[in-house]
């Protein structure tokens, strides 16, 4: 079993979601993010999404487009997710990373698997990377033993959610609602359904991404999900109480995928 | 001195959708390795609808029927050509003939896309549109679009661009549409798209996307390559009647290259007929501010294709520069795969080149996965040209 699927797995032994926490490498410095994705881990997130903060990431709402902005204005350099993901797996996290797909191509996809694999990282989530389009990510990730990671919508029909979940290794990434990231009051009504659906296809585990910010809605999805998704959350709680917010959050959301039973 | 040309010509504008070319990409969208989908997966659904419509729209004579009405009463084709001696002259005694797509009604070739798209978030029963613009100009088609059809329309626009193209938000506005300026990065046409994509990932149910260049996933090159064909078929038809002989270069400028693949197309298969595609070059390519994306750019996978880029080592997009607003764009569509040649600006401030050296061709990158049965062939020169105007 890969090793993201063994910390869903894990979750569910204990009757719980897994808490996936989202943070940009390099946000608001390198080090800094190390500082926060520690202190996410130490409030009690199963697993780290370390973005890569890229010029033009479509699938962003405000919150995110800020911080990528802020990371790359400090100087953020692509191979330092790497080091990112090393120091923050050196500490005892897991970690995966969140990319669109240009920065991986650029620096070559079997070069980035091979290099994200020695630095401890266990897979990759791709945004706007269609497995239809995923060969050389296909091959690399093999080669490699990463997990990988692709979304379905609440838009996608069975054919597509089928060859996507056959294509994925790791946990199969549910968008919650159509829409890009950022913080809602309430989980979409789409979430539910579109992992039924998803169920009917795959044995996979399923996390649930895209607009939690609250224990109350982690508790929510936790009903439904194998895991919940959370991103925009955690980079305002940085932005306004920096290690000990991210923690603070981590710790909450933590309570809320354990108060829900865990679907069967 | 030249005699006029014929008023109305054979072609059709729906020629260029009805009748497939020589030089189509695979079932996916792929022109050798460019192009594709590298879209979220939210899209996909969407994008499938509209392959299947414009698939559907393309042998229904009826769609095709008025499409051409539209263009003949409403757009004013076919569009003249003109005899330009004057600049002819200033260029060294050729003979320069111009493709007036800009007595189009709205003022540039944009409406030919505009209106098939249109015809087709009809079809599809879409009753909002939102698009992007960098000059205005796909804007302001878009907007009149919408306007005769009876669709919501939303406008994106970089904020630079806004301020710098105000008349065509005036236009766009006393449209009816609702322009919004864009804020984030460049603030200019990539981040124009950036945001339509976001708007279009959030409404796609009830939303259509008409992207105004030919790029973007999978079937926009292709549908909007075809939907601008009509401007090479025209073009050399009249060329013929007028002179007796096809041109010797053809030229167009390339932003996203949908005016330029437009009027190559109808030259691809003509081995005599030089292609050039020409670049914004900016403050100079050797200054890095320009947008001269297939002369200086490698490729990546930029606003749903993978295409030639201007990007840095990590792959983050750099951002494009040009006078032009339309043009000011750092990527370009997946068909206009070019070789290169370097042009040398015959004057500081004139855009056209004089002297062409033959560079290597550039070859078809390794690791293509996907050959494409028939690829469109590298046969475009491209050149920059220095901003002319009296900014810089
Ligand atoms: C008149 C005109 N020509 C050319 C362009 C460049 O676009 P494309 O390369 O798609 O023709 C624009 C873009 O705004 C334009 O307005």
């Amino acid at each position: 079993m890969s090793g993201v699927q063994q910390i869903f797995e894990g979750a569910r032994a204990e009757g719980r979601g897994a808490l996936v926490g989202y943070l940009p490498a390099g946000y608001p410095t390198v080090d800094g993010s190390v500082e926060l994705l520690s202190a996410m881990v130490e409030g009690g997130c199963d697993l780290l999404e370390v973005g890569i903060p890229y010029s033009d990431p479509v699938m962003d709402g405000p919150t995110i487009q800020a911080a990528a902005d802020t990371a790359l204005r400090a100087g953020f350099r692509l191979r330092d997710v790497l080091s990112v993901v090393e120091r923050v797996s050196a500490a005892g996290g897991r970690a995966v990373v969140m990319t669109y797909y240009n920065p991986v191509l650029r620096y070559g996809v079997d070069a980035f698997a091979r290099d994200l694999a020695a630095a401890g990282g266990l897979g990759v989530i791709t945004p706007d990377l269609i497995p239809d389009e995923a060969d050389e990510w296909l091959a690399a990730s093999d080669a490699h033993g990463l997990d990988r990671i692709f979304l379905v919508a609440p838009s996608s029909t069975e054919e597509r959610i089928a060859t996507t979940a056959a294509a994925t290794r790791g946990f199969l990434y549910a968008t919650s609602t159509m829409g890009v990231t950022g913080a809602r009051d309430a989980v979409a009504t789409a979430a539910p359904g579109l992992v039924a659906r998803c169920r009917a296809h795959t044995a996979l585990p399923i996390g649930v991404g895209l607009g939690v910010r609250s224990a109350d809605q982690a508790a929510e999805v936790a009903g439904f999900a194998d895991g919940v998704i959370v991103g925009s959350a955690f980079v305002t709680a940085a932005e306004t109480g920096g290690a000990g917010g991210v923690r603070a959050l981590a710790a909450e959301l933590a309570g809320g995928v354990r108060r829900a039973p865990a679907p069967a | 001195m030249f005699e006029n040309g014929p008023v109305s010509t054979k072609s059709r504008a729906s020629d260029g959708i009805a009748h497939p070319s020589d030089h189509e990409p695979d079932e996916r969208g792929h022109f050798g390795r460019y192009g594709g989908r590298f879209v979220p997966e939210a899209l996909i659904a969407a994008l499938d609808e509209l392959t299947t419509v414009y698939d559907k729209a393309r042998g229904d004579r009826e769609f095709l029927d008025e499409l051409d009405r539209l263009h003949r009463d409403y757009t004013g084709r076919p569009s003249p050509l003109t005899d330009a001696p004057r600049l002819g002259e200033h260029a060294g005694g050729a003979r320069i003939l111009l493709k007036r797509e800009d007595l189009n009604h709205t003022g540039s070739h944009k409406i030919n896309n505009v209106l098939g798209q249109a015809l087709l978030t009809k079809r599809m029963g879409k009753k909002r549109v939102i698009a992007e613009t960098g000059a205005g100009q796909h804007g302001v088609a878009t907007a009149t679009a919408c306007a005769l059809l009876g669709l919501e329309c939303v406008v994106y626009m970089g904020e630079v661009d806004t301020e710098r193209q105000a008349l065509n938000v005036a236009r766009m506005r006393l449209l009816g549409a609702k322009v919004v300026p864009v804020k984030s990065g460049s603030r200019t046409l990539k981040d124009a798209i950036n945001e339509a994509l976001r708007d279009w990932v959030t409404n796609v149910d009830e939303t259509h996307y008409l992207l105004g260049t030919a790029a973007g996933p999978h079937p926009f090159p292709t549908m909007v390559r075809d939907l601008h064909r009509i401007i090479g078929l025209e073009a050399r038809e009249q060329v013929l009647e007028r002179v007796g002989r096809l041109p010797d270069v053809v030229a167009a400028c390339v932003g996203g290259g949908s005016n330029a693949i437009g009027i190559f197309h109808a030259f691809i298969d003509d081995p005599g007929v030089r292609l050039v595609g020409f670049e914004p070059g900016g403050d100079g390519v050797s200054t890095g501010r320009h947008g001269a994306t297939l002369t200086a750019g490698s490729p990546g996978a930029l606003h749903g294709a993978l295409s030639y880029l201007l990007q840095d080592d990590d792959g983050q997009t750099i951002e494009s520069h040009s006078i032009s607003a339309g043009l000011d764009y750092p990527a370009s569509g997946p068909s206009t795969r070019c070789s290169r040649t370097w042009g040398a600006p015959s004057t500081a401030r004139s855009p056209m080149p004089r002297r062409w050296t033959r560079s290597r061709c550039s070859r078809a990158p390794r690791g293509s996965s996907r050959p494409s049965s028939r690829p469109t062939p590298s046969r475009v020169r491209c050149a920059w040209a220095r901003s002319s105007g009296p900014t810089r």
